[in-house]
């Protein structure tokens, strides 16, 4: 081994259950809670999901990896465990740096206006005031949000939103991105400069795992495509080989 | 197919992750850098506060005007009800500034905790999307509940500026604060970390804390009442060791004439003690949890 890829994620049997509220279990009200706490008992309607079963996977620095698969077979847990954010039943997740997760459902501060969320989106990243004053105009106008900078993001559209969330994580260079539907809402025209920052995070030698129903984004952006089938690893390996196949029975099953 | 991972795999993945120097991505980080991390965040923590003021006011019509008459609504129904109505004043000279200055202690920590513990529930999708220490959010809570009562003071100090005169001792009130901040980050990062994981306890907290005001001796003054009941002399002591009591008592010292007369045993010391007990301990016990803030 005289080249080595320098490897920046590595899965090791990675299994993920998580609790889930099933339904409304019984009014809740003040002695009831107070005797849940004491008693250390959960709700009686929790349920256990087993999300994501041994999945193994080494990701190198320069990746771009798309994680496809249908509805509920585990991708965005996958991600979330990857960020950190859910830990592994068993089995390990190392990661070189701290990953960045950009959810479609993430929300920043709804009730405050777009360029007050640039401001503390980039002050929670650990940018300091100067420099944030350096790339806030880049990045309001990556957004593409415009005058509506000065709204409240409660009155977004869900596009806009993202378009703005994805400008504000992507100020920053991300040893690690994941990308979890965000660019999904926005339009073609954003799509498109997103898919080039996608690009350009991969040159600086990041990682970037990019979950997508998008076949087509998937296709032009990755280099690698990782098939999730109801949280097993179907199939892991370049990005072409792998939708075809996943295409393929996608048109068997139906 | 077996879910045990393989453990010559496990082993050898384990290696090649040390020679990168790859870490676990649940990892909590290590006390000093975590401070260290926090100590970056300092201007998030400030413009964070600020913005969540703005917002707080940002629906209603008279804006931030209600920072000033909120606590003067309340002062004025707690005087109606405990010194008008229900006449609990017997002989505590300077009743209003009495109950006032006790209220208004007690709402800071009060709102420290009760707002401390949906400090990290409410703000679920901004942890989820950016990583940054989370203790920067409870913090960010008693910033702005810091300036809040700042305002209070400022209403406080007219109060008894018109009724008991100007006084040097007032400068006392600057460490009294500052050892009720201490204890109210405490409070704020052990409630954050509860109403994360059991989110039931933001419906429990108004019960305990309504109980916690009514033992406080904001209406009434402890030694005055437990003279008139012949209690015997250590229950002053341990009533002493509410730390509430002992915030409301250093804040009246410094501020009421006549309270001396009326003071309870070694506030300031307990009020001291109180204070790096909860900061100290708050602060572990948050940092604990740090990387599992998020899940769920």
């Amino acid at each position: 081994m005289a080249e080595e890829a320098v490897p920046t994620v590595i899965a090791d049997g990675v299994n993920i259950i998580y609790k889930v509220i099933a339904g409304q279990g019984g009014k809740g009200t003040a002695a009831t809670a107070f005797r849940r706490i004491l008693k250390r008992q959960d709700r009686p309607t929790i349920r256990e999901v087993h999300a994501v079963k041994d999945v193994t996977f080494t990701a190198y620095k320069g990746d771009a990896i798309g994680v496809i698969g249908r509805n509920g077979s585990g991708k965005s847990t996958l991600l979330r465990a990857i960020a950190g954010l859910l830990p592994p039943a068993s089995g390990a997740i190392y990661t070189g740096g701290r990953p960045s997760l950009l959810g479609v459902n993430a929300a920043m501060m709804n009730d405050l206006t777009g360029d007050r969320n640039v401001v503390l989106g980039c002050l929670a990243m650990g940018m300091s005031p100067d420099e944030i004053q350096q790339r806030y105009d880049e990045i309001v106008e990556f957004s593409g949000i415009g005058e509506f900078i000065d709204l409240p993001m409660s009155t977004y559209s869900s596009g806009m939103s993202a378009r703005l969330k994805f400008a504000i994580a992507s100020a920053k260079s991300h040893d690690i991105l994941l990308v979890d539907e965000a660019l999904a809402t926005g339009d073609a025209e954003f799509r498109v400069r997103s898919e080039q920052k996608i690009k350009d995070l991969r040159t600086e030698a990041g990682t970037v795992f990019l979950v997508s129903h998008s076949l087509d984004v998937v296709l032009d952006t990755c280099n690698r495509a990782i098939w999730l089938d109801k949280g097993v690893l179907r199939m892991d390996g370049e990005v072409r080989e792998v939708v075809s196949a996943y295409n393929r029975e996608a048109t068997a099953a139906r | 197919m077996s879910t045990a991972a393989d453990p010559a795999r496990t082993a050898e993945l384990a290696a090649m992750a040390e020679r990168h120097g790859l870490s676990r991505s649940s990892a909590r980080p290590e006390l000093p850098g975590y401070l260290r991390e926090l100590w970056g965040r300092r201007q998030f923590i400030v413009s964070y506060a600020r913005a969540r003021t703005y917002s707080m006011y940002a629906g209603a019509r008279l804006g931030s005007v209600w920072q000033i008459l909120t606590p003067l609504l309340n002062a004025a129904v707690y005087y109606l009800a405990f010194g008008v109505l229900l006449g609990t004043k017997n002989g505590i000279p300077n009743y209003p500034a009495f109950l006032i200055c006790g209220m208004f202690v007690f709402t800071f920590t009060q709102r420290s905790m009760t707002e401390g513990s949906r400090a990290i529930s409410l703000n679920m999708s901004l942890i989820r999307t950016l990583h940054f220490p989370r203790a920067t959010l409870p913090l960010a809570y008693v910033v702005n509940e810091l300036n809040q009562m700042a305002v209070s003071m400022g209403i406080l100090f007219v109060l008894v500026g018109f009724t008991d005169g100007v006084s040097p001792r007032w400068f006392l009130v600057i460490p009294a604060l500052t050892l009720q901040t201490m204890f109210n980050i405490g409070m704020t990062m052990t409630f954050a970390r509860i109403g994360t994981f059991v989110s039931d306890i933001s419906q429990l907290l108004p019960f305990v804390t309504r109980t916690w005001l009514y033992a406080s001796g904001i209406f009434f003054s402890i030694p005055d009442k437990l003279a008139a009941l012949d209690a015997p002399p250590w229950v002053i002591h341990l009533l002493a060791l509410n730390p509430i009591t002992a915030y409301i008592d250093i804040v009246r010292r410094a501020l009421l004439d006549e309270h001396e007369q009326h003071q309870l045993p070694n506030a300031w010391p307990i009020a001291a003690a109180w204070a790096v007990i909860a900061l100290v301990g708050g602060f572990i016990y948050f940092w604990r949890a740090e990387d599992r803030y998020g899940r769920g």
